[in-house]
């Protein structure tokens, strides 16, 4: 019989070990919490905001605990009613400058915090929370540029004196030029040709005097991206200002961006401020020379007042604000304060500055998508989503003197759309409108059942399995449950500190090894059985055994990781889950039924010189 | 366990048998199609938790007097959950406004909201065609694996046996209609990995046996094979079960479809590594000349790890 090394006991000593230590903080459920934290992102939490925090809650009579974390101040409590009370209670008292969010507060020990060890995250199927999905329309960004690349190019024309007769963006966002004769078209073509590089040369003449200009596929390809990484930095900021713990904001494929929000109920409100593309522009207005084609009228927000005229040309738009804050003025009607950044604050200056005594309009800019019906080829009505914009007014108003970098905006209808309006301009515009092409909530309760029906589960499976292999296979049956035991407690391990999210059907998947991870057991036993039929000696017929049953167990575990790791690059949501502890568990199991249930078989019989008959 | 069972004798038996189930399966994905859930269809899916027993009735007018004609309304695990289901729809918005509708009707008791979900429905084509790449993908792999492990005629015999159980764990769930979501075609690549992993320890023993045993003709060398690893796969496939159904009475709601197609193909996938995988090996004329050409790879030489 082949002895197996010191080294070898000691390794799988090791391995288990660890795994007990890093499995150890799933044992401690967390607290339900609450985390305060200030809006603004200069700001951090200190002990000032503690004693606020303890002052607020001190006259309640549950179990509180609070605690000044990093950058946020934390407020554990012991039931989920508590912490909603604690929250509303938070929320009417500390008003404007905090953030306060629901939070599931591990309570790890120290000292595995310290070497790492934290547990497994849970997915929103266990947890509650909302996971939404949302298409990127990047048409309207490649509009929205050359729409401002055909302003530019009126100034630049008037400044070169190019006689144009009309100059538009096509429904297919080219950009579409005619010119009174052709020597105007060919000093136009020259001066694009010149000054813009983002369009696709040699440039598309479209009949005698026309130009028309596309953007190429350089370009295109780059406006897309630009307009994804603002969307994303543009929803993370508008995340944090909703206040969640633990959200996560990703790009998903070319268009797409997921976005989880663990804890959060109230999805209308959520979708709201996520998907709104409202954001400002100001512009002068409208002066009677003013040519037709450079001015277009408004409506008023509030319904109040006949539209006006304001001028094409944007004076500057929402995203150079630098913080906006709601307020009110001294009639204690709702106001924005606003702040710009540097450019925009001479930009508008120099607006402002020649303008005294006219008009300067607040632009309300929305995206918002309807759904419209149409023919697809084999003549079926198929519904699409199409977006349009909404513009509208929100003020008018004399300048009185030139516009720095502050001023304030009124006119606004109520408290709540002066605070959403700051809210919008503070986490920035989104560079292209988005629809919900996915959207999944699951309430608390049910994530709570799902973990219940998911540990019942796994622990009636587990029980099953062994009183099978224990009864079935006696001695080595001990040694095939310790392995499978062990195989989970690996498994978990691996799953923290790799910080893998646990879903419903991950729960499923380690159910599923477990009930698949006893073949590789059952194959040597089998094998071991078989020898011992043949006439072998019991040392022998083990060593055979294990010899004998390894290439199968390899071959029949590798194709099944192959339909993991498959499963894993092509599924999403809860494929993925599953695939994740599947692999993770083909792996762990392969270590566990092989070396783990060898060492112990061997610390069992292998001393014995004289072994008369096995018990298998 | 020792057997001494004739299998390649239940042979034709064997396949008549899989071939009805072939055809009944086929013909009910082309008549019945799939039921496909709401992450292949698209549209907007409530649950409902009511304080008592739902009435559904009273939900289904509400619903109807609130402007959502098509809605589907069933119980859901037990008589005080409800699920609603619009199917096809394209408003991201339908599912907050149902609660709202639905809330205000039972004021007098508080319903708590336990799922919403919406599948626009370019992801539901999307999730479609994924699905079935992926799996087209499994596949192809598994017959590389096996190629280049075994031999190709075996790739060739373990690919029959998977597509046979494919089609009908799928045939099944067209024939009685259970809704065919995500998870179930996550546990439909599990039984692919599962039916192989029977396969590969039947095929390796009849290798091995090609190489070894004394036995001439190669149906009795199979025989061989399928008796002696019998009691592994039928002890495997019992305590896979065993898991399976603890998943299946006791998962919840949302894993029981999963649980039910894998105990599907845990059985056919048994029944296929025993009858079609070794009869496709018969059928496609394996005999010990094939391997004996190839480099012998006895298990006794490879050490442990």
């Amino acid at each position: 019989m082949k002895r197996y090394g010191l080294w070898r006991y000691l390794l799988i000593l090791l391995i288990l070990g660890l795994g007990i230590v890093y499995s150890l903080p799933n044992l401690y459920a967390p607290d339900p919490a609450v985390q305060i934290s200030y809006t603004s992102s200069s700001q951090t939490a200190d002990e000032f905001l503690a004693e606020r925090v303890a002052d607020i809650v001190k006259n309640e009579d549950f179990d509180i605990k609070i605690q000044l974390e990093n950058d946020y101040v934390l407020v554990r409590t012991d039931t989920y009613q508590n912490q909603l009370k604690l929250k509303e209670l938070l929320s009417s008292k500390l008003i404007n400058d905090v953030v306060i969010a629901l939070n599931l507060a591990p309570t790890t020990p120290k000292w595995l915090v310290d070497i790492g060890a934290n547990p497994m995250k849970l997915g929103l199927d266990l947890r509650g929370g909302v996971h939404f999905l949302m298409q990127v329309d990047t048409e309207t960004a490649l509009r929205n540029r050359q729409d401002g690349t055909l302003q530019d190019l009126r100034i630049r024309f008037r400044e070169e004196n190019i006689r144009y007769n009309q100059a538009s963006v096509e429904d297919d966002s080219s950009i579409f030029l005619k010119f009174n004769n052709f020597q105007a078209k060919e000093k136009a073509e020259e001066f694009i040709i010149d000054n813009y590089t983002q369009f696709n040369f040699p440039l598309t003449s479209n009949g005698e005097n026309s130009i028309q200009l596309y953007l190429s596929e350089v370009e295109i390809d780059q406006i897309e991206s630009d307009a994804i990484d603002q969307n994303l930095t543009t929803l993370r900021n508008r995340v944090n200002e909703l206040g969640v713990s633990e959200p996560i904001v990703q790009r998903q494929g070319k268009k797409r961006i997921v976005v989880q929000l663990p804890g959060i109920q109230d999805t209308a409100a959520a979708k709201n401020i996520l998907g709104k593309t409202a954001t400002l522009e100001f512009h002068l207005e409208a002066q009677m020379d003013t040519p037709r084609s450079r001015k277009t009228s408004y409506p008023y927000r509030n319904g109040v007042g006949a539209p006006a005229f304001l001028q094409d040309s944007i004076i500057l738009g929402g995203d150079q604000v630098a913080t906006a804050q709601a307020s009110f003025d001294e009639n204690g009607l709702p106001q924005v304060n606003i702040t710009l950044d540097g450019e925009g604050g001479s930009k508008m200056h120099r607006a402002t500055r020649g303008n005294i005594g006219k008009r300067l309009g607040v632009l309300f800019v929305e995206q918002k998508t309807k759904t419209i019906y149409e023919r697809d080829e084999s003549g079926q009505q198929v519904p699409v989503q199409e977006s349009y914009e909404v513009k509208e007014i929100i003020s008018l108003a004399t300048i009185r003197a030139a516009l720095g970098t502050t001023f304030r905006i009124t006119g606004l209808d109520s408290p709540s759309e002066s605070s959403e309006l700051a809210l919008l301009l503070r986490a920035g515009a989104l560079a292209a409108p988005m629809t919900f092409v996915e959207e999944r909530t699951v309430g608390p309760s049910l994530g709570a059942d799902n973990i219940k029906a998911g540990v019942f589960s796994m622990q009636l499976g587990l029980f099953l399995v062994l009183s099978f292999i224990l009864f079935y296979y006696r001695v080595f049956g001990v040694a095939a449950s310790l392995a499978l035991t062990f195989n989970i407690v690996l498994l978990v391990a691996i799953m923290s500190t790799l910080s893998a999210t646990l879903t419903l059907p991950g729960i499923a998947g380690i159910v599923l090894t477990v009930g698949m991870a006893v073949d590789a057991n059952v194959l040597i036993f089998s094998r071991i059985r078989e020898e011992l039929n043949r006439g072998r000696a019991p040392l022998d017929a083990i060593d055979a055994g294990y010899n004998r049953a390894f290439l199968t167990i390899w071959d029949a575990n590798v194709t099944t990781l192959i339909v993991a790791v498959i499963l894993l690059s092509y599924g999403t949501g809860p494929v993925k889950g599953f695939a994740i502890t599947l692999s993770i568990g083909i792996i762990t199991s392969m270590f566990t039924a092989i070396m783990g249930t060898r060492a112990f078989v061997n610390l069992i019989y292998g001393s014995k010189k004289n072994l008369e008959g096995l018990s298998i | 366990m020792t057997f001494k069972i004739d299998f390649l004798a239940w042979r034709k038996i064997a396949i008549i048998f899989s071939s009805i189930f072939l055809v009944l399966s086929i013909g009910s994905l082309l008549v019945k199609e799939l039921n496909y859930g709401l992450d292949f269809t698209g549209g907007t899916l409530v649950e409902l938790s009511y304080p008592e027993e739902a009435n559904i009735t009273n939900i289904r007018e509400t619903l109807v007097d609130g402007g959502f004609n098509g809605a589907q309304v069933a119980n859901f695990g037990s008589s005080r959950e409800v699920l609603i289901k619009l199917p096809g729809t394209v408003s991201d918005s339908l599912g907050s406004e149902i609660v709202s509708l639905l809330s205000a009707d039972n004021s007098d008791q508080a319903i708590d909201l336990r799922r919403i979900e919406y599948v626009g429905p370019q992801i539901g084509s999307e999730l479609r065609d994924d699905g079935g790449t992926a799996m087209l993908i499994a596949l192809a792999f598994m017959m590389l694996y096996i190629a280049f492990r075994f031999q190709s005629m075996f790739a060739g015999a373990a690919v029959v046996a998977l597509v046979h159980d494919v089609i009908i764990v799928v045939g099944i769930f067209s024939l009685i209609q259970i809704e065919f979501d995500l998870t179930v075609l996550a546990a439909l690549l599990a039984v692919i990995g599962y039916s192989l992993n029977d396969t590969i320890v039947v095929s390796d023993r009849i290798r091995e046996n090609l190489r070894s045993a004394e036995l001439d003709s190669t149906e009795e060398i199979i025989n061989l094979s399928l008796n002696q690893t019998l009691g592994r796969t039928l002890i495997t496939s019992l305590t896979t079960l065993l898991v399976l159904f603890s998943l299946y009475f006791l998962g919840g709601e949302l894993i029981k479809n999963f649980a039910l197609a894998l105990i599907f193909g845990v059985v056919i996938g048994t029944y296929s590594s025993i009858y079609i995988a070794a009869n496709a090996l018969v059928i496609m004329g394996l005999n010990k000349d094939l391997l004996r050409v190839e480099e012998p790879e006895n298990a006794d030489d490879n050490p442990l790890p």
